[in-house]
């Protein structure tokens, strides 16, 4: 039979006492917490250890008997260790006892009722107490729910990282404590804190009270029911600036929360959250103060009339082209014309209107750009909802282009089966024969013909300006990828790999050490962290991203048919 | 310890140790060829032959500096990211087995399985090429369902560790025991 007993590092050059730790009995094996010293009341220790039972929930108990003799063996303190064994009833009672400086230990079992007449082979495995601690073990997806520690099949490391982890009440008393217990363990020296760490925990009460009344306020002001009427609500839905204003406003709520983080991935969540909009605030503040300075804002302005009265002259000289003769395709006359002068009146009118807001514009960018200083996200959807009203005009022509080329095509459809003799039944959905008149086919003859000649023109039309909007699209769906990323990337938790990378563990590493025969096999338990890839995947925030929600087969029916498309649709909240 | 020698899939020489620490410990580790200065040296003059090439064709300077840098960072990702020193089977019984490759830059990749997951060990055979090979694989369940096998990990997959059934036969027998 095999005894695996986890031994601490801190604890090897302890005096001789008593071993204190927990027995899991499921895998025969003895997590080792600390080391009680000489002199002690054992009754008192037994008091002892049940409170902290109590508080740790950790079955607690006393292993077995630790000595560390500078010198020779001694046999008084032998026979006075396994005495000890009745008092502190335990099965199995180990024993472990070093001589000297040797790296060697020797262990050996008692049993009151020998279960079984074969030799205990004993594996000793060292492992640093602190780290363990203060480690979060990942398991694979198969091992996710086996949370509870009472069943039979938890992972055996689960069950040691979970009870070094819990015993965090045993490790507060240190030695320069005047009760009657003497303890060893890593933190006996002394207890670590950090004196920084303890006044922003007490400053932040107060700050996350404020910063709670604050965002109710705001929440408040909100969901009033005069921001809700249509057009307003409208364009808020529109816009995609209110929307990254409503994720930061219920980020900021989470943080705010007066709710201690009930477990890690709530903690990591939470810091994460934080980190993630520091960044985004230095950031924006670092565009604010470039943007600022010498005066950029004005030659920003200066320079958007232009830009727009370009995209507008470009615009127009497209359409003269449509309507000459565009590569070579020879287009029909009255319909090119009539096209082209309508989508020509339209620039003009956008022209005359960009021109109306010109004197503004300036003072409007600096107001906008003041906004800046909420995050660089925020900043980068106005650049989107910019070039969205900028570009609006492009928008405003495919969506005519398409809906004369989605008529076109389904009235061509629909002659096409009069043509050849059938008919849609809407009622059965399918199509069916149908008998027509002679007058009824000879004016849908008439009229499919018109309409298929006339599909070139209408189709040419329809093609350019798709391209256009599909280009705006793409330039749009960049700038919220990016922004996206910069909501959801978990950057707490890729610095904490980076820098303390024992408390993201995915597993552990078992390295043999010197083994002398005849003595227990001696093993170094050390953590292996998380790669960086399942540290972005396991922490990774909601994100808000508006991928394509429509595959790319589907994408191309929809054009040919000439159906509106939306490919940035923003979905709803992804749940992690 | 033990050692022998033997071939690879791809007809590289490998070495197999193998070593026990105690009566429910032991190692097995496979050992390739180090890289070999004729290879490296070839390589690096091909490279910096075409690079000359380039530069008496286009008589631009950065040709060259650029193919030092591709060929040092070329170098660095073959070490780190492509060339294994050693693979090694770390079998503790009743605790797990654990798994380590060891690249020429002295990066380690680790894997541990515990043993309340592994099922079995078994040969398993695969068809290469022309040719039927067999490798070792772990069979894994899932500690609350006995009677199914979750994953299968093949072992020593870097290395490509292969010859006569006996031998693996061998590791078999001994991590089953």
């Amino acid at each position: 039979m095999v005894l695996k007993v986890f031994f601490p590092s801190c604890c090897a050059t302890a005096e001789s006492g008593l071993l204190i730790g927990r027995w899991i009995p499921e895998q025969n094996s003895a997590v080792v917490l600390a080391v009680v010293h000489f002199p002690f009341i054992p009754g008192q220790v037994k008091q002892y250890l049940s409170e902290v039972q109590r508080v740790t929930q950790v079955n607690m108990c006393v292993l077995g008997s630790w000595s560390n003799s500078k010198q020779e063996k001694e046999e008084v303190l032998d026979k006075f260790l396994e005495d000890l064994s009745t008092i502190f009833s335990h099965e199995p009672w180990i024993q472990l006892s070093k001589e000297g400086d040797s790296k060697f230990w020797s262990c050996c079992i008692f049993q009151k009722y020998p279960s079984s007449p074969k030799e205990h082979e004993f594996i000793l495995v060292y492992y640093d107490q602190r780290k363990v601690m203060l480690s979060q073990l990942h398991p694979t997806d198969s091992l996710t729910t086996s949370a509870d520690h009472k069943g039979n099949d938890a992972s055996e490391l689960g069950a040691v990282f979970d009870t070094v982890a819990k015993s965090k009440v045993l490790f507060m008393t240190d030695r320069y404590d005047d009760g009657p217990i003497k303890l060893t363990h890593w933190q006996s020296e002394g207890v670590e804190a950090s004196i920084i760490v303890e006044l922003m925990k007490q400053a932040s009460v107060p700050v996350c009270v404020l910063l709670t009344f604050l965002l109710s306020l705001v929440s408040s002001v909100c969901k009033s029911r005069v921001l809700k009427f249509w057009p307003l609500s409208f364009i808020w839905s529109k816009l995609s600036t209110c929307e990254q204003l409503g994720h930061r406003l219920e980020h900021l709520q989470i943080i705010s929360s007066n709710r201690k983080a009930q477990n890690q991935t709530q903690l990591m969540r939470k810091a994460n959250i934080f980190v993630s909009l520091l960044i985004d605030v230095a950031l924006g503040i670092l565009l604010m103060s470039w943007l600022y300075r010498e005066n950029r804002i004005g030659q920003l302005a200066d320079t958007l009339i232009p830009v727009a009265d370009h995209i507008a002259k470009e615009l127009q000289d497209l359409l003269q082209w449509l309507m000459g003769v565009p590569a070579g395709l020879k287009m029909n006359r009255a319909l090119d014309q009539v096209l082209g002068r309508f989508f020509l009146y339209h620039i003009h009118l956008w022209i005359s209107y960009i021109h109306l807001m010109s004197p503004f514009i300036e003072m409007i960018l600096w107001y906008v750009g003041l906004s800046a200083c909420l995050g660089l996200t925020v900043a980068l959807s106005i650049l989107s909802d910019i070039i969205a009203l900028l570009t609006f005009h492009i928008y405003c022509f495919y969506v005519y282009g398409a809906r004369l080329y989605c008529l076109k095509i389904y009235g061509l459809s629909s002659l096409w089966r009069l043509f050849r003799g059938k008919k849609w039944n809407v009622l059965r959905q399918r199509v069916d024969s149908c008998s027509y008149d002679l007058d009824q086919l000879f004016i849908g003859t008439l009229l499919f013909t018109i309409l298929l000649f006339l599909l070139p023109t209408t189709a040419l039309y329809y093609l350019v300006f798709t391209l256009l909007r599909l280009l705006v699209v793409v330039v749009q769906g960049l700038i919220h990828l990016l922004v996206d990323l910069i909501d959801s990337l978990p950057l707490y938790s890729v610095i904490l790999r980076l820098c303390r990378s024992y408390r993201l563990a995915a597993s552990v590493k078992f390295r043999v050490l010197e083994q002398k025969p005849g003595k227990p096999l001696r093993l170094l338990m050390q953590i292996n962290p998380l790669s960086y890839g399942s540290v972005v995947q396991t922490y990774r925030l909601t994100s808000y991203a508006c991928y394509p929600k429509d595959s790319w087969s589907s994408l191309c029916k929809k054009l040919f048919v000439g159906e509106l498309i939306y490919p940035w649709k923003h979905k709803e909240e992804k749940q992690d | 310890m033990e050692e022998g020698m033997y071939r690879a899939v791809s007809g590289g020489r490998i070495a197999l140790q193998r070593r026990q620490y105690s009566a429910s410990c032991r190692e097995f580790s496979v050992r390739c060829p180090r890289l070999q200065l004729r290879s490296l040296s070839a390589a690096t003059c091909s490279v910096w032959l075409a690079a000359y090439g380039l530069f008496v064709l286009s008589q631009n300077s950065m040709v060259l500096s650029a193919a030092i840098f591709i060929t040092l960072i070329g170098l660095i990702v073959y070490l780190h990211f492509v060339k294994i020193d050693q693979e090694s089977l770390l079998v503790i019984g009743s605790l797990g087995i654990q798994m380590t490759s060891s690249y020429a830059s002295g990066k380690e990749n680790t894997t541990f399985i515990e043993m309340s997951q592994v099922k079995d060990v078994v040969i398993n055979e695969a068809i290469y090429m022309q040719k039927v090979i067999y490798y070792l694989c772990i069979l894994l369940q899932d500690p609350r369902e006995p009677h199914g096998v979750s994953e299968v990990v093949p072992l020593f997959q870097k290395v490509k560790y292969f010859d006569h059934k006996a031998r693996d036969q061998r590791i078999t027998t001994t991590v089953c025991n």
